[in-house]
């Protein structure tokens, strides 16, 4: 290893292509177009103080539900490439290489910088402010694992201008992702790029475990808890038991890829199946980790528009308990054909077929609280009741797959993709959709315009069965995945034009919703009360946007759907007579943003195998790491009469709202 | 602070961390043992680091409430040995590698 040999590759900027160039021409733009808004009106200042350097969860939270979206987009574009290039057979819009390294970034970016973010995002908007809390335990640790996931998103998304996207599936399979068959730097972008955020999601799940475990207000008892939070708390103790797989695999293909060790080669007696291996044991878990929390969501939306307790309280927290567990002993179902032995595929399939029963007591759950409920159909539940059906089609589907005999047929076809498609979108993305409009009002104190809003939900659904019910048709008839083109007189061409036209009603029903938003931002209804669901659970007894320090008086919990209780019983009135203290709040800190820095810099050293600037930035990152630990950092004090201000402000628009509405 | 000695103890467990990585390592590159002896000493340097995280920084002993430590341990213990031993009994009885 030469420290010195800064070698450069063929290709430093990617070239060749006019789409590339356009994206080059619209990144700079974009760039200079940030850097002179904010220069002009003078916000550097606004943007390092209010955005860089905070700590407080809800900020952090919404950082990450931009970020989300975006990648949403960056993945969508990639799904609408992938779609046109497949509308029609013998299509050339896009080459067998580019198409590759785009499946690979649709399928990355999706799982790893879109959903986990939207999840993060929504977990940090409303877990601290479900419990009662005024921050999460560790709150410059939150502010650093959201800095290191946009790190390492960063570095994995620069990677189509500059040196070339990894081209290996999102699973990244060995010996394909070795050195030997691909070199260069792409594959070192996805080792990198997952790697650092990974790190990041490892501290959040730390950081959300203690935070549920140490921070909940006097008298709520674990079984107290809103469901939301339950399902944080289990997918946190997911995230801590199967990220550090996740790390482990990464660093040992990046060994083999930088240092030239044999962990995952075939030649030195290394075992390339070892990678699909330990990948799924993290991979299948990290499934879960997204599913989870969006259970959770959907429980909340029911719960308040149907205006019920939810169903089965405990059953719907031990079958989260249950599946957790069940998680880690299922993921042979995803290499069946690898060629296991006989005893390993039928135990396998066993375990994944025990996950359809935890699975359907929930649905079940969801469905009796439905049942006799005064439902209103607000957006966000129209996409819980959307989930309902579509993740059924998923899950039995899944069933279907499961059988290992049976998946020899299914394998790598289009079925499969339709099949994931189902549970994922339809599980993950519309709990986004329906928990990113259900928590606006108490990020930003207005509600997403209705009517556009369901036009974009409509849209997005019609257009999202357009594409995946013929899926699982021409999987049946034979398509496998990852093929860039396919010749006429298969029977597929007709199904593809359609799933084409879906992919982009899709998109359409994406534009509508950011649309939405920006109509909203001027025009949106303003929510004086805090509470403009009639909800059910302790964010929405707050101001919405909820006050730095979230509540002047700890409340006090009873009840499941605390505050749905208060409203009843009037014990608001009681608790506002306690007297108000001074809050103890964390200070702010730019340390998570700077080493977040050294932290891209190591990594986009070493993915061009620049082992002395990796080294730098790995340096910047101890020498952060070692400034922390030797400041104490004691926080501060909001004094009494800040909170009583904040308070009258909120209770002056609070009275003015209820009198124009009544 | 609630424990005057969590900077000792950090630091403590901090260099006993290293140094049994840097042993392990060592042993496997830059000694000639049967592999054997190896492995047997890596798997107890492993136990040893295993007792250090658990007590140094786990906080094993210092917590209020006994039966999160006990759940804690029992669910990674059981993820440990499903997926060492899954993945041994996975990659031992596959037919394609035989």
């Amino acid at each position: 290893m030469d420290l010195f040999n800064f070698k450069k590759p063929e290709h430093f900027f990617v070239t060749g292509e006019p789409m590339i160039y356009m994206a080059d021409v619209l990144i700079v733009l974009t760039m200079l177009g940030i850097v002179f808004v904010l220069t002009y009106y003078k916000k550097w200042r606004w943007l390092w103080d209010e955005w860089l350097t905070t700590v407080d969860h809800k900020k952090i939270g919404i950082m990450y539900l931009i970020s989300a979206v975006l990648m949403l987009f960056r993945g969508g574009v990639d799904a609408v490439l992938m779609r046109t290039q497949l509308a029609l057979p013998n299509l050339k819009f896009l080459n067998a290489q580019h198409y590759n390294e785009i499946f690979t970034t649709h399928g990355t970016i999706m799982i790893i910088f879109m959903a986990m973010p939207f999840i993060f995002g929504l977990m940090n908007i409303a877990v601290p402010l479900q419990i009662g809390a005024r921050d999460v335990a560790f709150p410059a640790l939150n502010a650093l694992s959201f800095w290191l996931f946009a790190a390492g998103a960063l570095l994995f998304n620069i990677s189509f201008v500059i040196g070339g996207s990894p081209d290996a599936g999102w699973t990244s399979y060995t010996p394909l992702a070795g050195n030997e068959l691909d070199p260069g730097p792409g594959e070192n972008y996805y080792l990198l790029g997952l790697q650092i955020s990974g790190i990041g999601t490892l501290m959040s799940g730390i950081n959300f475990l203690v935070t549920i475990l140490k921070m909940r207000a006097p008298g709520m008892k674990l079984m107290k808890m809103p469901m939301f939070t339950w399902s944080t708390l289990i997918t946190s103790i997911i995230i801590i038991f199967a990220f550090p797989v996740l790390t482990v695999a990464l660093a040992l293909l990046t060994m083999d890829r930088l240092f030239g060790a044999h962990f995952f080669t075939i030649a030195g007696d290394g075992m390339p199946m070892l990678w699909a291996n330990l990948f799924w044991i993290w991979g299948h878990p990290e499934v879960y980790i997204v599913i989870l929390p969006a259970f959770g969501i959907f429980s909340e939306v029911i719960s308040t528009f149907a205006r019920k307790r939810l169903f089965g309280y405990s059953a719907m927290v031990y079958s989260m308990v249950a599946i957790s567990a069940l998680s880690f002993v299922v993921w042979v179902h995803h290499f069946f054909t690898m060629g296991s032995g006989p005893w390993i595929n039928s135990l396998f399939s066993i375990t994944t077929m025990l996950i359809s029963i935890p699975t359907g007591v929930k649905i079940f759950n969801w469905l009796f609280t439905l049942y006799k409920g005064r439902i209103r159909f607000t957006t966000p539940m129209l996409w819980t009741l959307a989930f309902i059906p579509t993740f059924l089609v998923g899950g039995i589907t899944g069933v279907m797959l499961a059988s290992a005999p049976a998946d020899y047929q299914y394998h790598n076809s289009y079925f499969l993709i339709s099949h994931f498609h189902y549970t994922l979108i339809g599980g993950t993305v519309f709990a986004c959709f329906a928990g990113l409009i259900y928590w606006w009002p108490k990020m930003f104190g207005f509600k997403l315009n209705e009517r556009l809003g369901k036009w974009s939900f409509w849209i997005f659904i019609i257009g999202f069965n357009l594409c995946f019910i013929p899926m699982y048709l021409i999987g049946l008839k034979g398509m496998p995945r990852r093929i860039y083109t396919y010749p006429a007189g298969l029977g597929w061409g007709t199904w593809n034009m359609i799933e084409t036209i879906g992919a982009y009603l899709m998109g359409i029903g994406f534009a509508i919703f950011v649309y939405c938003i920006i109509y909203s931002i001027r025009h949106g209804e303003r929510d004086t009360t805090g509470d403009p669901w009639d909800g059910r659970t302790l964010e929405w007894s707050t101001s919405s946007p909820a006050p730095e320090y979230n509540f002047a008086r700890i409340p006090q919990v009873n009840e499941i759907d605390a505050f749905w209780y208060r409203k009843r019983n009037k014990a608001m009135k009681v608790e506002e007579s306690k007297p108000l203290k001074p809050i103890h709040m964390p200070n702010k800190t730019g340390l998570p943003v700077i080493l977040s820095i050294f932290m891209f810099i190591a990594g986009f050293g070493f993915v061009f195998e620049w082992h002395l600037i990796g080294i730098i930035g790995l340096l910047g990152v101890l020498g952060c790491l070692a400034w922390r630990s030797l400041h104490e950092d004691k926080g501060f004090y909001i004094p009494v009469d800040i909170i009583q201000q904040t308070e009258a402000k909120w209770k002056k628009v609070s009275a003015r709202g209820k009198s124009i509405t009544s | 602070m609630e424990h005057p000695n969590t900077l000792k103890k950090h630091i403590f467990g901090f260099l006993w961390s290293l140094i049994l990585t840097f042993a392990a390592l060592l042993i496997t590159l830059r000694t000639n043992l049967p592999l054997g002896w190896k492995v047997t000493i890596i798997v107890t340097l492993a136990f040893f680091q295993l007792i250090i995280q658990l007590l140094y920084f786990m906080h094993l002993t210092e917590g209020d409430s006994k039966w999160i430590q006990v759940v804690n341990i029992v669910y990674g213990l059981f993820v440990a040995i499903v997926t060492v031993a899954g993945s041994i009994w996975i990659m031992l009885y596959n037919t394609m590698t035989h």
